[in-house]
């Protein structure tokens, strides 16, 4: 059976987050001071090497990011953590957050003197306004301590967009505008945050860095999936016995997640479906839980690892009402700066609400299927490329369920 | 009350800051009045119509009156499908408004949400940002009490 392996979680109830002294005192800071002795490209080669890749989703490798920014000459360049959480069923990144901030502050200091930023930014969701105060004390004691040296980091907050999850989205929100999405290229390494070399990475990812930096890129990659190595944090939501949050090797499978460490199904009910990734993840089968739950092996079955949520459903659960409350989201969503996404979404909500209310026919769900190829194809970013995928997984693996409701 | 000028004031000379005031702003009113969004636009060198773009295309801040109290109800699939919408008529029961309203007194104002990152206990509501989970109709009452 699968066994927890903390790493980002290491310090998870070992210490106070609130005294920067109990960081320091398990070995905190040490690694910022290790990097600062090796030399900025031996800091990025060895990052690199451990294959540590972006844990908020997107799953590109980050000591390659970490390189556009480095070989991108600039006055100033800034690195940024995503910290904007609001993928539906997902809590990760805020456990980290409130249990050992100064890990964050570690590994974006880290980043910042590898790729020569002297400033950074967390952009951290509204709706915490108690993790946001966690960083900006642990902000205070590590500035007051000196252990940042000369990087500064400052809080931002997002205010409800679930776009500003994107990462242009996200340094246009932090320039105070509207967060709709840029066009790419030029992509935020070598052009970002007011015009400079920006990093992006989620919090799960800079958490990583400075125990890579301690233990070695060998060490890491030795963990988990060869190809998508380390451990993943998971948070178990929907009708499963353990809801709650667990970090894993990631060459465990969806079974191991759902049956081993959650504990099965609640109230000894079958298993329908399972969505991983947050609420633009893919709906899986039962046969499909032997599916390693790595990066490209949820790739390789049209699913998604994504955020790492972990959507249980038990066979009482009705897939089209929970796929016309998707489609609601993602019309909510929308930003409305791309036609395919802005009319798409609201022209699938539309649908699939005729679906769920027993008025539909086969030529509607035939429609909605052409659409949502239509926007994974042609939407500007992933928001709208990926919103169609519940339901177009859906109509793939429990099409009985949507022909039932039709009217 | 702060005045919504000085909050402004404060974050004149940050880069991008126009947000953080109107966090700030609602923070102190629960909402964000109609003329901080034209004073906002005058101190960060924007028109109106772009600072009025930036305030209402973030569904956490709210330009225009509110209760004092912001009750928002998560829609999520996770607490959608552990009967969020049990709880939604509980507190429309219990305060005699429907979603999206504010109740006679301006105390309280109910919304809905997606999801605010509390998911190991579905259902999830926030009473001026404040979590609290594993709401049933019944814990309703006992939960607003403490704000009435």
């Amino acid at each position: 059976m699968a066994q927890e392996m903390r790493i980002v979680l290491r310090n998870y109830g070992k210490i106070d987050p609130l005294k920067i002294e109990d960081y320091i005192g398990v070995g905190g800071y040490q690694s910022l001071a290790k990097a600062k002795g090796m030399g900025q490209s031996a800091v990025i080669d060895e990052v690199r090497k451990s294959n540590l890749r972006g844990r908020g989703g997107a799953g590109f490798n980050a000591g390659m990011k970490w390189g556009f920014s480095y070989n991108t000459p600039a006055d100033q360049k800034y690195v940024v953590c995503n910290a904007d959480e609001g993928e539906p069923g997902t809590y990760k990144d805020r456990i980290i957050m409130q249990n050992d901030p100064h890990t964050l502050l570690e590994g974006m200091a880290i980043c910042g003197y590898a790729i020569g930023a002297t400033k950074g930014f967390i952009y951290c969701r509204g709706e915490y306004p108690y993790v946001v105060d966690v960083l900006n004390t642990a902000i205070d004691q590590a500035k007051a301590s000196g252990v940042l040296g000369d990087f500064d980091i400052e809080v931002r907050m997002g205010a409800g967009a679930y776009v500003c999850g994107e990462e242009t989205a996200l340094i246009e929100s932090i320039e105070g505008h509207r967060g709709e999405p840029r066009f790419k290229p030029p992509f935020p390494g070598v052009a970002g945050l007011w015009g400079k070399p920006t990093v992006v990475n989620n919090v799960e990812t800079f958490a990583n860095v400075p125990v890579i930096l301690e233990k070695g890129a060998e060490w890491f990659s030795s963990i988990g999936a060869a190809k998508y190595p380390g451990t993943k944090v998971f948070t178990l939501t929907g009708d499963v016995v353990n809801k709650t949050f667990f970090e894993l090797p990631t060459d465990v499978t969806i079974r191991d997640v759902v049956f081993g460490m959650g504990g099965g199904v609640k109230d000894g009910k079958k298993l329908k479906a399972v969505q991983i990734g947050g609420t633009s993840g893919g709906f899986i089968p039962e046969s499909l839980l032997d599916t390693q739950v790595d990066f490209d092996s949820m790739s390789a079955i049209g699913a998604t690892l994504g955020s790492g949520a972990v959507f249980v459903m038990d066979e009482d659960t009705d897939l089209v009402d929970v796929i016309d409350r998707i489609t609601k989201f993602f019309e909510h969503e929308s930003c409305g700066k791309c036609a395919p996404c802005r009319e798409g979404t609201k022209r699938m909500h539309e649908i699939v609400s005729k679906v769920n209310k027993g008025l539909a026919t086969a030529d509607d769900i035939a429609l909605s299927e052409r659409l949502g190829k239509v926007m994974t194809r042609a939407c500007l970013c992933g928001l709208g490329q990926a919103a169609p995928a519940p339901l177009l997984t859906t109509l793939s693996h429990f099409r009985p369920e949507f022909n039932a409701k039709l009217g | 009350m702060a005045d919504y000028n000085e909050i402004i004031s404060a974050f004149k000379n940050k880069p991008g800051g126009i947000i953080e005031a109107f966090h700030a702003i609602q923070k102190e009113y629960s909402y964000i009045p109609e003329e901080a969004v034209v004073a906002a636009a005058d101190a960060f060198d924007m028109s109106k119509a772009r600072a009025y773009g930036v305030a209402t295309f973030y569904s956490y801040l709210k330009v225009g009156k509110r209760g004092k109290n912001v009750i928002r109800i998560c829609e999520s699939a996770p607490c959608h499908v552990a009967g969020a919408d049990k709880v939604v008529a509980a507190l429309e029961k219990e305060l005699g408004i429907k979603m999206g309203e504010t109740t006679g007194d301006g105390k309280f104002t109910l919304e809905f949400t997606e999801c605010v990152g509390q998911c190991q206990a579905t259902p999830v509501i926030t009473i001026n940002s404040v979590p609290y989970g594993d709401v049933t109709a019944e814990k309703v009452g006992e939960i607003l009490a403490a704000y009435k």
